[in-house]
């Protein structure tokens, strides 16, 4: 329960209309993706600026009332669940594109835009914004850049990360905080902006970004490879940047993920092989052509059982979009859906399909997998029910043992979804109790009271180790 | 709403939702995009499918009461159902919305103008195609006697609440006693019979657009087909379904099996997407009724839009042709959403000669018609319209065409509200394919 006296003062700030603690919306924002996470917020409120932001997280700051910042509630690691109350800033009425400088390239966004939005615009003016992840139609740049987003293309183009030129950020104690600015170089003092992308807003309060943009590139094509063998499909994809192709994207899709998928969307999905590749380049038209001769003939040396190029850029773009849907998709069959997204070096990608395979024998669980095959970064996604307790306790210990596979080969717990609250408990695994103490100096530094999304990240010692 | 009625509720959800539906939205949130009053509510989450299934879910799990907040939301909502050919999960939403409204609706105590309503349109009026037909001999007299333009010159409508006086203007020259006759059991095709089919009139269609029927069943006999009518079919019972108003829907669902079954036909035709939307979920309708089932199950496979027939018997070949103008379409949501028919008006309206088509951005999104919605929920409706014609006059069309006689009604409005009724008209497909057809300029 929220203090009247603190209520009353944030109404004060943004209007009656703009702060609502309604059963109905503490509801309807007491979630976010990650399946069997739900905790009711005491508010929910929209600013429409920077000022009103920085009063919010002043009184809160003083109050100690938790601020949790959520975009579009896509998040697939419990971060935008107000697990433990407090306010869900909202960022709907902070969603404009401010500006597009072609002689800089950069585009300056306010926090609510959402990504498609943006791409669209940018590439209106022969601009790209490579960064994609699945859930660009509806995700914001604010989630974006606090979650640190990946997708399809990050293989060839990097992250979220790779495209934050500058921040403006307001922290908990309501201080502005100005980063970077349009510059392709600045070592001006420690690198601030990639301290906030990814720091799932548990540092402060991301208000305007300025994103770097390229040149879209002249062509693309897309190919579909198809395998019986699953070893194969896994063992071409590092061949292929092994040739010193690096494709803009490498997805990797098993056989259930391809069904699901195709009965979705009907694009034209094979259903009768055990695993696709969907591979695409992009850039100018010799490279682009040259570059798919040579994936499809070590796709055929690979053992594919056909290679197949898309004759569109229609055919492609629908591909591409059915493969975002595989998540939800893969919920048709089960009523709950657990995805986990460790990452490993590339060249392992084929030891780490084995042993999720081996590790879903062993617990007598199904999981399928796709992903981002070409940068590592796997999404085994187990279909379970989230009644079943004696089930759910086994997929909690085939995840950790996942995690620990992935980091033997030297991967990460988490390649582009977070850490979140669901994954807190394995942080230590992947950084070590060192690298946790760092990040907590750092977190106790920026938000001396702990108000910003309190619960994320870390892990209370006094919670029992869980995956769920 | 006093306890004991949300109580009752919460038990109504418990009982009659289906968990497993509500457990297969992953919460993704593909959905958001593709809803009219989440878009109209600056994204407000409770205010889309997502937020309103979490909603369903948070009164069955008791988390949250039943109370009005949660009972205007879904009352918001339009029903169009845009958002479930979007969801990767495939969660049938329609059907979850639907039955939650018709737990709250029978549970509910409305005060006593809403019950005498509620009871004229869905029991003494809807189900009975006389009864029907009077009220229509009466809107005609009212129309062609003189009365209402004594009525409008009066200004005694600006009593009328909202945008009641505004649709009286709307409303399309109803036929007379004499031009309205009983139609024939059975027609014969134009030339020789190349196919059987049925025809379902619908009872708004059957009165108020009586026209846009009759150019059907001429459009349909010049496509080849001999149609069968039978006398025996009523309303399709879409009102009394999404009003929640499940029991009568059922009644009128056997009423129109058996009408049709004894048929031996393959197709059942129609050209209203709201009804026929129902009409291919009968088998949902009555899945709990051993005896209907199946029965219901043959019925819906053989609902189709007419304009599907028209592309199937060729249509396009024929010589179509209209003068200069640009055209563009609305989706019927029922018809695109559930029905899955959104290619055959567009490719029947492309093979038009001397036409422009020029597709408007959001066709896919609702007009804000809905059913009664825009009576019911009078303020969203007027933004979701007031949204749709800002993306209809970027397309500079002079017609607006579009295939359900709720949407027509309300393009209309819509034409009425920006002041373009004499440079901008709204037809039904039907309407315009058999000008087109019957073209003068056609050689």
């Amino acid at each position: 329960m929220l203090d009247p006296s603190i209520r009353d003062q944030l109404i004060g700030i943004v209007g009656k209309q703009n702060f609502n603690d309604s059963n109905e919306a503490k509801l309807v924002y007491s979630y976010d993706a990650t399946p069997n996470f739900q905790s009711l917020p005491d508010a929910v409120i929209m600013p429409e600026n920077k000022n009103q932001i920085q009063s919010i997280l002043k009184i809160c700051s003083e109050a100690g009332v938790p601020i949790v910042p959520r975009g579009s509630g896509t998040n697939l690691s419990a971060g935008t669940c107000p697990t433990e109350g407090g306010i869900v800033l909202t960022f709907n009425r902070m969603n404009k594109i401010l500006e597009i400088d072609e002689d800089n390239l950069t585009v300056t966004v306010q926090p609510g835009v959402i990504t498609l939005d943006l791409i669209k615009a940018v590439e209106a003016k022969g601009l790209f914004y490579p960064p994609d992840p699945s859930s660009m139609k509806i995700s914001t740049i604010g989630g974006n850049i606090n979650e640190c987003s990946g997708g399809l293309r990050g293989l060839k183009y990097g992250v979220t990360k790779d495209y934050v030129l500058g921040l403006e950020i307001v922290l908990s104690n309501g201080d502005v905080l100005r980063t970077g600015g349009k510059l392709a170089k600045d070592v001006a003092g420690y690198d601030l902006n990639n301290l906030f992308v990814g720091s799932e807003g548990t540092l402060g309060v991301v208000t305007e970004a300025i994103l770097k943009l390229i040149p879209i590139p002249e062509t693309k094509k897309t190919l579909l490879a198809l395998f019986q063998d699953m070893d194969a499909a896994a063992k071409t994809v590092s061949a292929i940047i092994a040739n010193k192709i690096i494709p803009a994207t490498l997805e990797f899709l098993d056989q259930p993920t391809c069904k699901v998928v195709e009965d979705f969307a009907r694009v034209g999905l094979p259903t009768d092989v055990n695993a696709v590749l969907l591979i695409e380049q992009d850039g100018p038209p010799e490279v682009v052509e040259r570059d798919i001769k040579v994936i499809s003939a070590i796709c055929r040396e690979g053992k594919a059982v056909s290679v197949k190029i898309a004759q569109s850029l229609e055919e492609a773009e629908a591909l591409s979009t059915a493969r975002r849907s595989a998540l939800s998709a893969l919920a048709r069959l089960k009523p709950t859906t657990i995805l986990e997204d460790a990452t490993v070096p590339r060249s392992k990608i084929s030891e780490m399909v084995r042993a999720i395979n081996e590790i879903a024998l062993k617990y007598d669980l199904r999981i399928c997998t796709f992903g981002h095959a070409g940068d590592g970064n796997l999404h085994p996604t187990c279909l379970t029910d989230a009644r079943d307790t004696e089930e759910m306790h086994r997929v909690e210990l085939a995840f950790e043992e996942i995690f620990e596979k992935a980091i033997s080969l030297g991967g990460t717990i988490t390649g582009e979804h977070g850490v979140g609250e669901m994954k807190s408990p394995y942080l230590a695994w992947k950084i070590g109790e060192e690298g946790v103490a760092a990040m907590k100096a750092i977190k106790y530094a920026l938000d001396p009271k702990g108000i910003m999304n309190p619960g994320k990240i870390f892990a209370k010692d006094t919670r029992k180790r869980v995956v769920l | 709403m006093n306890q004991k009625i949300k109580n009752e509720i919460q038990q109504g959800f418990k009982e009659r939702l289906d968990y497993d539906e509500l457990m297969n939205c992953m919460r993704c949130g593909f959905c958001l995009p593709s809803c009219p009053t989440y878009g109209q509510t600056d994204q407000y989450e409770a205010a889309s499918p997502r937020g309103r299934i979490a909603l369903m879910k948070g009164v069955v799990d008791g988390i949250i009461e039943p109370d009005e907040s949660v009972e205007k939301q879904l009352n918001l909502c339009l029903g169009c159902r845009a958002c479930e050919p979007v969801c990767p999960s495939g969660v049938k939403y329609g059907h979850l919305l639907e039955e939650a409204r018709d737990i709250i609706q029978q549970k509910k105590k409305h005060t006593w103008p809403v019950r005498v309503l509620r009871r004229v349109v869905f029991d003494e009026l809807f189900p009975h195609k006389k009864r029907m037909k009077r009220v229509h001999y009466f809107l005609s007299f009212y129309q062609k006697s003189g009365v209402q333009k004594a009525v409008q010159k009066s200004q005694v409508l600006k009593v009328l609440p909202g945008n009641l006086a505004q649709m009286e203007k709307i409303l399309p020259n109803v036929p007379s006693r004499k031009e309205m006759k009983d139609r024939p059991a059975s027609l014969p095709a134009e030339g020789t019979a190349v196919r059987k089919v049925a025809f379902f009139t619908g009872c708004l269609m059957d009165t108020m657009f009586n026209q846009t029927n009759n150019a059907t069943i001429q459009l349909l006999q010049k496509a080849g087909c001999e149609i069968l009518i039978p006398q025996q079919q009523g309303c399709c019972g879409a009102l009394h379904a999404h009003g929640g108003e499940k029991n009568t829907a059922k009644r009128l669902a056997k009423q129109n099996i058996e009408a049709f079954e004894a048929l031996e036909v393959d197709d059942i035709i129609l050209n209203a997407g709201g009804c026929g939307a129902i009409l291919v979920e009968y088998d949902h309708l009555l899945k709990d009724d051993p005896e209907w089932k199946e029965r219901a199950a043959v019925f819906s496979r053989k609902v189709k839009d007419f304009s599907e027939i028209l592309v199937e018997q060729n249509f396009i070949d024929k010589e179509l042709s209209l003068s200069n103008q640009v055209i563009t379409y609305q989706d019927s949501c029922h018809l695109r959403n559930v029905m899955k028919t959104s290619g055959a008006p567009r490719r029947l309206i492309h093979a038009i000669e001397g036409i422009t088509f020029r597709e408007m951005e959001q066709a896919d999104q609702c007009c804000g018609s809905a059913g009664i919605y825009n009576i019911t929920e009078q303020e969203m409706s007027m933004q979701i319209l007031d949204y749709k014609m800002s993306k209809v006059k970027a397309t500079h069309a002079h017609t607006i065409v579009t295939a359900n006689p709720g949407c027509l009604l309300q393009m209309k409005l819509g034409i009425q509200r920006e002041g373009m009724e004499d440079s901008v008209r709204a037809v039904h497909l039907a309407d315009l394919l058999l000008e087109a057809v019957n073209n003068e300029g056609n050689l």
